[in-house]
This record gives C-alpha cells, sequence and structure tokens, in this order.
C-alpha cells in the first residue's frame, strides 16, 4: 500500500508451538507469502490453522522459528506496527465488533494507532465504503445482520490499512448471496490476504495459491487447483469437496 | 446471532424532535442539575413541585413522548414507593388518625418527600432515555469527562447483553426441544447446568473479544473516538432552561421558608 513495497509480505521460518498441556499445535512451520498474494489455509478441525493466526500479530510469541512481516521480526517491542501490518478478521464478528455503534468500532483500531479528528473520520467512512457499509457509522452493531456484521468486522480491520488481511473462516453462517457479496468485497481488495477456510470452493475461487495445514505442520503448498485435485492428498487430511462438486477446469 | 430481527431497543423512542436533536450531553447535563435542583427543593414547597411537575409535562411535549408511555415508565420507581408508603406507619413523632390508621407527622412529610422527587427525577430520566440512545447517551457521559472506565463498561453492557440473551434463549430452545419441563426442584439440574456453561461461554467470549481488541492495538486504555460535533452556545442555553427554571423556583422557596 505505501511507495517502497517489500515483495516478501510475510515469512514463517521454523515456526513451533506447543500448549502449556503439552500438545505441539505447530512443527516446523515455513512458508513465504508474497506482496499482493492471495492465499488459502486449509486443513482440518484442530490442524493448527488459529494458532497460527495468532502468531503472525504476535498474540501468541514465537518460541521456536520466527515470523517476519514486510521485513519486520515480530517481537514484543514491536506489536504495535506488527497489529498495524496484520490485520485478523476473526470468525465471529459479535466478538469482534464490541463498540456501542459501528463507527465506534471501525474508529477503535485506527485510534489506538494515534489517529484523531477528521484523519479519524476518513479512514471510518473509507473503511465502509470499501466493504459497501456507508451510512451504517450510527447503527449499533447488533441491529445488523450476520451478512453486514462481518462486512463491518473487515473494516475495522481495512480502516488500519493492513499489510496482510487474515481472515478466519470468512463465508462460516453466511447465506450464498452474503457469500457471493464477501467474494466480490475481498475481490476489489489489492491487500495481501490470507485466508483460513474450510470452504474449498471459496479457496478456489479467491487463492490461486494454498497451504494445507495438518497436525501443526505444512503437508502441500501449492496451486489451490492442484491440491483440490489430488484426491490422495485430500483424503490425507480430511478434506473434501461439496458433493457433487466437480474443480472446474479454467476458472481463470 | 438471527439476523437483524426482535432487538430491544430500550427505552429510545425514535423521533425527530427538538429533544431528540439537541446534543447528548447537553440532556446528560441539563436532567443532572434539575433533579439537583427537585432534590434541593424544600419539601413544605408545593407551588415548586408543581412547577417542576409542569416543566416534565413540558419536555415530554417536545419530545414527543405520550403522556401514558411516560406514567408506565414511571413503574420503574415501584419499590421506592413501597418504601415510602411504610414510613409513615412506622415514624415516630407526633401522630395524627387517617381513616382509623395511626400516622406518624414526620413519616408523611418523609413519604412526601421521597415520593415527590422521586417521581420527578425518574420521570426527568426516562425522557432523557426516551429521546436519547444509549450510544448517544454514552458518548454524552464521555463529553462530560464521565471516568472512561465507566463508559466502556457501560458500552460493553449495552453490546453484549443481547448477545448472551441470545445465547440464553438457544440453550433455552434446545432444552425444551427435548422435552425439558421441570416441575420439581430437584429437577432444576439442567438449569443450573446451563447457567454454568452460560458463564464459561460468556467468560470465553470475554477472552476472545480480548483477542480481537488486542489484534487492533489495544494495549490497556480505550481511546475516545469523538466526532467533533460540539454543541453551540445556543443549544446549551435550550438545554439549560429547565433547570434554571427549577433552580430558581427552588431558590425562591428557601428565601421565603
Amino acid at each position: 500500500m505505501s511507495g517502497d513495497v517489500d515483495p516478501v509480505a510475510l515469512e514463517v521460518r521454523g515456526l513451533g508451538f506447543a500448549y502449556p498441556d503439552g500438545h505441539h499445535a505447530l512443527r516446523n512451520v515455513s512458508f513465504t507469502v508474497a506482496t499482493g498474494e492471495r492465499v488459502a489455509v486449509l486443513g482440518p478441525n484442530g490442524a493448527g490453522k488459529t494458532t497460527l493466526v495468532l502468531h503472525l500479530n504476535g498474540i501468541h510469541r514465537a518460541r521456536v522459528g520466527e515470523v517476519v512481516v514486510g521485513g519486520l521480526r515480530v517481537q514484543k517491542d514491536q506489536l504495535r506496527e506488527i497489529r498495524r501490518r496484520v490485520g485478523i478478521v476473526f470468525q465471529d464478528p459479535d466478538d469482534q465488533l464490541f463498540m456501542p455503534t459501528v463507527r465506534d468500532d471501525v474508529a477503535f483500531g485506527p485510534a489506538n494507532l494515534g489517529l484523531q479528528g477528521p484523519e479519524l473520520d476518513d479512514r471510518v467512512s473509507e473503511a465502509l465504503a470499501a466493504v459497501g457499509m456507508q451510512g451504517c457509522e450510527d447503527r449499533p452493531p447488533h441491529h445488523l445482520s450476520f451478512g453486514q456484521r462481518r462486512r463491518v468486522a473487515i473494516a475495522t480491520v481495512l480502516a488500519m490499512h493492513p499489510e496482510i488481511l487474515v481472515l478466519d473462516e470468512p463465508t462460516s453462517n453466511l447465506d450464498p448471496a452474503a457469500r457471493r457479496e464477501l467474494s466480490g468485497i475481498l475481490d476489489s481488495l489489492s491487500v495481501t490476504t490470507l485466508v483460513i477456510t474450510h470452504d474449498l470452493p471459496f479457496a478456489l475461487e479467491m487463492c490461486p495459491r494454498s497451504l494445507v495445514l495438518d497436525a501443526g505442520t505444512v503437508v502441500a503448498d501449492g496451486a489451490t487447483r492442484d491440491i483440490l485435485a489430488d484426491s490422495e492428498l485430500m483424503a490425507a487430511h480430511r478434506l473434501e469437496l461439496p458433493y457433487g462438486y466437480i474443480v472446474p477446469s479454467r476458472a481463470w | 446471532m438471527s439476523g437483524g430481527h426482535g432487538h430491544a431497543h430500550g427505552l429510545y423512542l425514535p423521533g425527530q424532535t427538538r429533544l431528540h436533536r439537541l446534543p447528548p450531553e447537553c440532556k446528560v447535563a441539563a436532567t443532572l442539575a434539575f433533579v439537583l435542583a427537585v432534590v434541593a427543593t424544600p419539601r413544605e414547597a408545593f407551588w415548586v413541585f408543581a412547577v417542576d411537575a409542569g416543566l416534565v409535562l413540558a419536555i415530554a411535549r417536545t419530545g414527543a413522548v405520550p403522556l401514558i408511555k411516560l406514567l408506565r415508565r414511571l413503574s420503574l420507581e415501584a419499590p421506592f414507593v413501597g418504601f415510602a408508603l411504610f414510613l409513615p406507619l412506622v415514624g415516630d413523632g407526633r401522630r395524627i388518625d387517617v381513616l382509623g390508621l395511626s400516622l406518624s407527622v414526620a413519616g408523611l412529610w418523609g413519604a412526601w418527600n421521597i415520593l415527590v422527587k422521586g417521581t420527578l427525577g425518574v420521570a426527568a430520566t426516562v425522557l432523557l432515555a426516551s429521546t436519547t440512545t444509549v450510544p448517544e447517551l454514552l458518548r454524552g457521559l464521555d463529553r462530560l469527562h464521565a471516568p472512561r472506565a465507566f463508559t466502556a463498561v457501560a458500552g460493553f453492557m449495552v453490546r453484549y447483553s443481547e448477545v448472551i440473551t441470545g445465547d440464553m434463549r438457544r440453550m433455552r430452545i434446545a432444552r425444551q426441544s427435548r422435552a425439558y419441563d421441570p416441575r420439581w426442584l430437584w429437577q432444576g439440574r439442567a438449569l443450573a447446568a446451563s447457567a454454568g456453561a452460560l458463564f464459561i461461554r460468556s467468560y470465553e467470549r470475554g477472552e476472545r473479544v480480548h483477542l480481537a481488541m488486542l489484534s487492533r492495538g489495544f494495549t490497556g486504555g480505550l481511546p475516545v473516538i469523538d466526532d467533533d460535533r460540539k454543541p453551540t452556545a445556543r443549544q446549551w442555553q435550550q438545554a439549560a432552561v429547565v433547570p434554571v427554571i427549577a433552580g430558581l423556583a427552588a431558590a425562591i422557596a428557601w428565601g421565603l421558608s
């Protein structure tokens, strides 16, 4: 989004993480995401996807290995800048939207970054416009539909001008129309995006590249189309396409 | 989490009256000043309370709050009324007989004092809540420099009370769907378990909300997000009319007594 762009948006090197009970959530995870790339992270429940996400902005600190965002290593004294650069949209918009009105919620992130006055207002209206929710500034989040709340949740993160947008299960609980609107919105954004999802057709539609995470390790990293067509790989990692779905031979 | 229906709007009555449009900090400050003026009025000064009641009616009219709604919402003070009615029976000092009951004169004055001041105070706050949305109220309190921790906690409460009520409703439906219909105390185990589960769920939600806040740069202090719509001197003047009249009336009553 700025002038001198780092060609590598995100680099994860040998990342490992174990919960206090000894469960290894991540083992030696390494991958690189180029600036402007859109990558899906696939994998069964409990594969470590959310744990990985929480490492990207330093909520979990890397014990083994490291995470580098746009050339900046995720470590304690850089958390503010890291959290500006990496915007995470959590799965349940009710967790993400905690302020009394949409405006306050979208302004929360940029206000934490020190913005105020007209500059802050601009950020809010720009972010809401990006998700097609302008005009809802004064509404309380609980008066919005689920799909609208998901869009506002994305706006709360866009308002911080992130370099990497991370979406955790963005299509869960959406009806097909809301899901289509969401893919339209994501398509219109030029930011580097990581999409954690079980929705394989959505991954294929949005992300040319996918990572498959299982039992805390990256077991596949390649073109989404190839991964979805590899029935052996898919079966080995509990990935399944919806009934009757055939990977289109040429989607783009 | 079910779409945009069935949500409570609280006490707010949508409208476009002059009272609705007045900035919230003016309304909050005016309400507080009015209540203070009422409380400071000597209890013997009946005419002042009549003036105050007139003011309340005038505000209700300005805000297009139907009288019947106002009266119904006054039921909020029922517990205090109960207490006030108790006073004449137990008060000491000189007693008089009314309808065969021996009542304490001091108690009667005490009851009158609580009743009239309570009613006027509750009426004023009901009018404030009827013409100001909750987010606006919180914003008004913020601008009046109420402690940030207080407005933030109130904001979270408003935001999540509906989410948690929704959780509660879904758990109740899930219980009923499996033919749960407790008749005796010892059959209430599932209710207790639901309450426990609700607590844990809310606690976990709190943790997730905190994570989401940290992810957007929260470091312990909530930012004050203001939209720079400062009230004009004229708006402050308009808001001041009611409390100034009430205050003057109270002051005159003290002067006369």
